[in-house]
């Protein structure tokens, strides 16, 4: 129960579909979505494998809750060798695609080869087949959607997609569902553009059933209460989105601004969550209206406008309409990184990044930092083809993003991601990142538990995988100093674990905001066979996390690429609360690896791999 | 007192657990596509928009039924399909000037919503009071309130 308990294996060399039964005894130790198809991943590539070749795999994956009544149970994974980074890459995305996966009784998705001609996927329940999709290679993710609904006469259908970026071989090409949900981390529409795959379109109507129906119920309805009554979850995540944080990250100190030289960002308060509501010369605003993905009941999603007369728009009505608005990081990178503080601006990149499959995470970091080098000079005019990449130029900012995501002229430079470019052009120090993936909207000067966050992350550098800045900044579950390094590595660890095991429910990592393990262990537990105690997920969150570490290392990379640039380590920050400050990461990583029970290289030793069935 | 299902569109987030609760009140599973509630989605415009049957008083599909399978609930009045004696004949489902009644191929009968014996699970699921069962005959105040707010306050109503 709970469990579909089948996985369609599709072969795009062959252009077969054959569904077998889900390994149940994987299934109780990794649960679901981001730890089964890890777990999957692991014993079906070699780590060495180069991204975009036929022998890297893709898997889509559902957790036991997605399809469920419980609230943010909509959720699935991409999980693949990144070809932004070189490590275990584990993209997850909201909306309703996950929902209708796990609806036509599939678990997972396995995605292998690499097809001799443009395909998508097409699933009616039991029945799937790859079908040519000449007539939608060169579309954006909104032609293609509505195309094939079109097609099949079938409006109901769920469609995830790339848009030209992932077609081009944009390394940081992401995949994305419901016209603006997205898989947008670590180039996973790059590898699924490499295997010739367009779309995966799916209708299911066969339903999820859970262990013990009424008990869930029960556990449900409890954790819905707590969402509600919760502050951030209840009222603030509604109202402003996770733009309620861009003036907060702004007035501690750790809002990075023209590529990290800057930790504040004076044009912060022009593309905040307090921006988007704001009435405009023409009387609309910004923003429109919240809005949910499948089940969830906290309906962060922004949905916004571009004022009319703004001139990415006004030629252009195609774009006049109501689409995904920006979320924190969107707004920071697009805007907050590059000194940008044009909301209309950054919002119609956003648009961009959704229509075409771009994370735009990577691509505003990576266009801060070659607005860095053309500042320096490193980077000509010659070079962008006539575009004047100056900080703050919200002109260039969307004619780079529209030439990033069709591959031309200078975005095809872009397209590199940060740590490509910069080392192309003499200057690696300049990549904002690690393992290759850029930073995301927090600077580790201010708030000292993320540097060691981004350092140890196995998708390379991000915040979905241990969001420290909930305890360091919000105080939830408890605050700590952000300027502090005591008790960060086990902080660290902690958030680790437990973000480990919630992505492998199928939930969202924003309930826990409000929720803890205690809140979600009894929801899984209704659901499916098994125990799943508190204990049971921690431990279930740590085999994951050393698991994706074991790929991490079998893929060639060591301790030291745990580690952060060196701005982050020897400049200090210059304003605010952190003024002076660099992240200490050298005062948290032994103590994290002794925690983790790793040696001081940062493998895991063979008791504590032993102690967790890894071996 | 006769209750109905009241939509207030602007504050539905498009979330879907309506249907989720539907489906597992009536069929015993999460499947939305067997909720007898949908949610539109206007993505161009931000809109959602729920919306089931109206409970006619002289209901159309009872009228169009050949088999008499659509009766009334006494208490609730909620126009209730008997499956024993549906056909499936789908003539219902051409006579509903609304489209809220339904074939459901896997049972071969039709579908609407039967306001889960005066307890709608839909209601109990919605987490922003989008969907709420009053009575029948109060489902335009709120409306007529608001109107009435901007009566002589040198505001020029606005629908």
């Amino acid at each position: 129960m709970a469990w579909a308990r089948k996985l369609l294996r599709v072969n795009l060399t062959t252009g077969t579909c054959t569904t077998e039964p889900l390994n149940m005894d994987w299934a109780k130790l990794y649960l679901g979505s981001r730890g089964l198809a890890a777990k999957y991943l692991v014993e079906e590539i070699d780590p060495k494998v180069d991204p975009l070749s036929p022998e890297n795999k893709m898997i889509m994956a559902t957790g036991p809750l997605t399809g469920t009544a419980a609230s943010t149970a909509g959720r699935y994974t991409v999980t693949t060798k990144g070809e932004l980074t070189g490590v275990i890459a584990c993209s997850n995305s909201g909306g309703f695609f996950g929902n209708e996966l796990k609806n036509a009784g599939l678990d997972m998705i396995i995605f292998e080869g690499k097809s001799p001609k443009p395909v998508y996927l097409l699933i009616q329940n039991e029945q799937a087949a790859l079908i040519d999709a000449d007539e939608f290679w060169g579309c954006s993710v909104w032609d293609t959607e509505e195309g094939i609904k079109a097609k099949h006469q079938d409006p109901f259908i769920r469609v995830a997609s790339i848009g030209k970026a992932g077609e081009v071989g944009c390394k940081f090409a992401g995949i994305v569902n419901d016209m603006d949900r997205a898989a947008g981390r670590s180039g996973v529409g790059a590898v699924m553009g490499s295997k010739n795959l367009k779309a995966v379109a799916i209708r299911g109507t066969r339903g999820v059933r859970v262990n013990n129906p009424a008990q869930f119920i029960e556990a449900v309805n409890n954790g819905k209460r707590v969402l509600a009554e919760n502050p951030v979850t209840g009222e603030g995540l509604p109202t402003y989105g996770t733009q309620v944080l861009m003036n907060v990250i702004n007035e501690i100190g750790a809002l990075p601004t023209h590529n990290h030289r800057d930790v504040q960002f004076v044009g912060a308060s022009d593309i905040s969550g307090e921006a988007m509501h704001a009435v405009r010369k023409d009387g609309t605003k910004n923003l429109v209206s919240n809005a949910a993905c499948f089940g969830c009941t906290i309906a962060c999603q922004r949905v916004s406008k571009i004022e009319r007369s703004h001139f990415t728009v006004k030629d252009r009505p195609q774009y006049q309409i109501a689409s995904g608005g920006l979320e924190y990081e969107n707004a920071w990178a697009l805007g907050a990184d590059a000194g940008i503080n044009d909301l209309e601006a950054i919002t119609f990149a956003n648009f961009i990044c959704n229509e075409q499959g771009l994370d735009p995470i990577t691509l505003g970091a990576t266009i801060a930092a070659a607005m860095e080098m053309f500042e320096e000079g490193v980077i000509t005019l010659e070079d962008t083809g006539g575009i004047d990449l100056r900080f703050g130029n919200a002109e260039a900012l969307v004619q780079i993003t529209e030439l990033t995501a069709k591959g031309e002229g200078f975005g095809r430079e872009i397209g590199l991601g940060s740590k490509r470019l910069c080392e192309k052009y003499g200057r690696g120090e300049l990549h904002m990142g690690v393992k290759g993936q850029e930073f995301p909207a927090y600077d580790s000067r201010g708030i000292q538990g993320m540097g060691l966050t981004y350092a140890t992350s196995n998708r390379g550098a991000c915040h979905l995988r241990s969001y420290t800045v909930a305890s360091e900044v919000l105080g939830i579950p408890e605050k700590t100093d952000p300027l502090v390094t005591e008790g960060k590595a086990g902080l660290v660890k902690a958030f680790q674990d437990a973000t480990a095991a919630v992505d492998a429910c199928g939930l969202c990592i924003f309930t826990t905001f409000a929720w803890t393990l205690e809140d979600i262990a009894p929801q899984v537990d209704a659901a499916c066979e098994g125990d799943w105690s508190v204990d049971a997920m921690l431990e279930l969150g740590e085999r994951i996390w050393n698991m994706e570490r074991q790929f991490n290392l079998a893929a060639g990379f060591t301790g030291k690429d745990d580690t952060l640039p060196k701005r982050i380590l020897k400049d200090a920050a210059k304003t605010g609360p952190a003024k002076g400050r660099v992240n200490e990461l050298g005062k948290m990583l032994p103590e994290y690896y002794e925690l983790r029970g790793w040696n001081a290289e940062g493998q895991p030793t063979s008791e504590t791999l032993q102690r967790l069935g890894l071996i | 007192m006769q209750k109905s299902l009241h939509i207030i569109p602007e504050k539905c987030t498009g979330c879907t657990q309506c249907e989720i609760a539907c489906s597992m009140q009536h069929d015993g599973i999460f499947s939305p596509s067997k909720s007898r509630i949908r949610v539109f989605k206007f993505h161009d415009e931000g809109r959602f928009v729920p919306y089931t049957c109206t409970q006619c008083s002289e209901a159309w599909c009872q009228r169009a039924c050949p088999t008499g399978a659509i009766g009334i609930n006494g208490e609730t009045g909620a126009k209730v399909v008997s499956d024993t004696v549906c056909v499936g004949c789908k003539v219902c489902t051409i006579a509903c000037p609304f489209g809220t009644i339904n074939y459901v191929a896997d049972s071969g009968k039709v579908a609407k919503c039967d306001l889960c014996d005066g307890d709608p699970a839909c209601v109990k699921a919605c987490p922003t009071g989008a969907i709420v069962f009053i009575d029948a005959q109060n489902t335009g105040f709120e409306r007529m309130r608001s109107w009435a707010a901007k009566t002589d306050s040198g505001t020029p109503a606005k629908a």
